[in-house]
């Protein structure tokens, strides 16, 4: 079980009251995807990754952007049970997706990231060891599955 | 994961741009090191006060982005460029090269807030690759 201070409640819940899901999502993925190009191998089916620019204006890409935040917006919810909320995505990214899990600490940390550009002075220190601390911890549920 | 030309024009575009602010920089990442990842305090026992933006975290904060800049000059030799620093890292300082990736992030995250506007996807990445190589450079004589 994750023990989290009510220090660091208020600031992840503070950080997701600031985000926009269907623009950091979109964001944070495309970062991943540009920075990271090995990570293009798991969206075969997105169309056109090929240069910045195909990625940033990829509809698809965008659109599990979007899936993404919401699936962090879960964990939110249930953030003393991140573990057992995210069970079945676990067994899917393992079973039917095939994803090393690395990927999910790339992704995390272009969220990171997006979320510093957006905010700003305002993601202080602290809300940043918060905030990273909630994504190992959802990085850490999302691999629990795998075997 | 060497370095374009591409990559060496838009780090040292971003480095102009940013070195202004060098010293905010510099204590605003080395103070997020300390604090978000509170194991690499321990490299700094000797000081007694380690608190975000405490005079000695300022200082070596300085320190580290004069490092920085010192690389983006040497950025078509980074190995050679940087042997001094290596060699103090790797005979005296004797930091696990582990820290230089947290570093990295922390100044990325630092770029991104300052800059959101220069620090695209492009910048991030070719920023992300110098980082690495500056890490790469600075751990070479270790062993």
């Amino acid at each position: 079980m994750v023990a989290w201070t009510a220090e660091e409640r208020a600031f992840i819940q503070d950080i997701f009251s600031k985000l926009n899901y269907e623009e950091a999502g979109p964001k944070a993925l495309q970062r991943a995807l540009i920075v990271y190009p090995w990570t293009q191998r798991y969206f075969g089916s997105f169309g056109n990754l090929y240069n910045a620019d195909a990625i940033i204006n990829n509809p698809k890409v965008a659109a599990h952007g979007t899936v993404v935040l919401h699936g962090l917006d879960r964990a939110m919810k249930n953030m003393d049970d991140i573990k057992n909320t995210y069970a079945e995505l676990s067994v899917l990214h393992s079973e039917k997706l095939h994803v090393d899990p690395d990927n999910f600490r790339l992704l995390a940390d272009c969220l990171t990231i997006v979320i510093a550009s957006t905010m700003g002075a305002a993601f202080t220190a602290d809300m940043q060891a918060a905030w990273q601390k909630f994504l190992a911890v959802v990085v850490s549920a999302l691999q629990r599955q795998y075997h | 994961m060497s370095l374009s030309a591409k990559d060496k024009a838009a780090v040292r575009g971003f480095w102009a741009k940013i070195a202004p602010k060098g010293e905010q920089i510099g204590n605003e990442a080395f103070s997020r090191l300390l604090l978000v990842y509170p194991q690499t305090k321990t490299y700094f026992s000797h000081w007694n006060d380690l608190a975000p933006g405490a005079p000695s975290v300022k200082k070596h904060g300085k320190k580290i982005v004069g490092g920085l800049g010192l690389a983006v000059d040497k950025i078509d030799d980074l190995f050679n460029g940087l042997l001094t620093l290596s060699e103090l890292h790797a005979f005296q300082l004797r930091v696990d090269p582990a820290n230089f990736k947290l570093l990295s992030h922390c100044l990325l995250v630092v770029f991104a807030m300052l800059f959101p506007d220069d620090f695209t996807a492009e910048v991030h990445l070719a920023i992300d690759k110098f980082l690495a190589r500056v890490a790469l450079a600075l751990s070479d004589k270790y062993r």
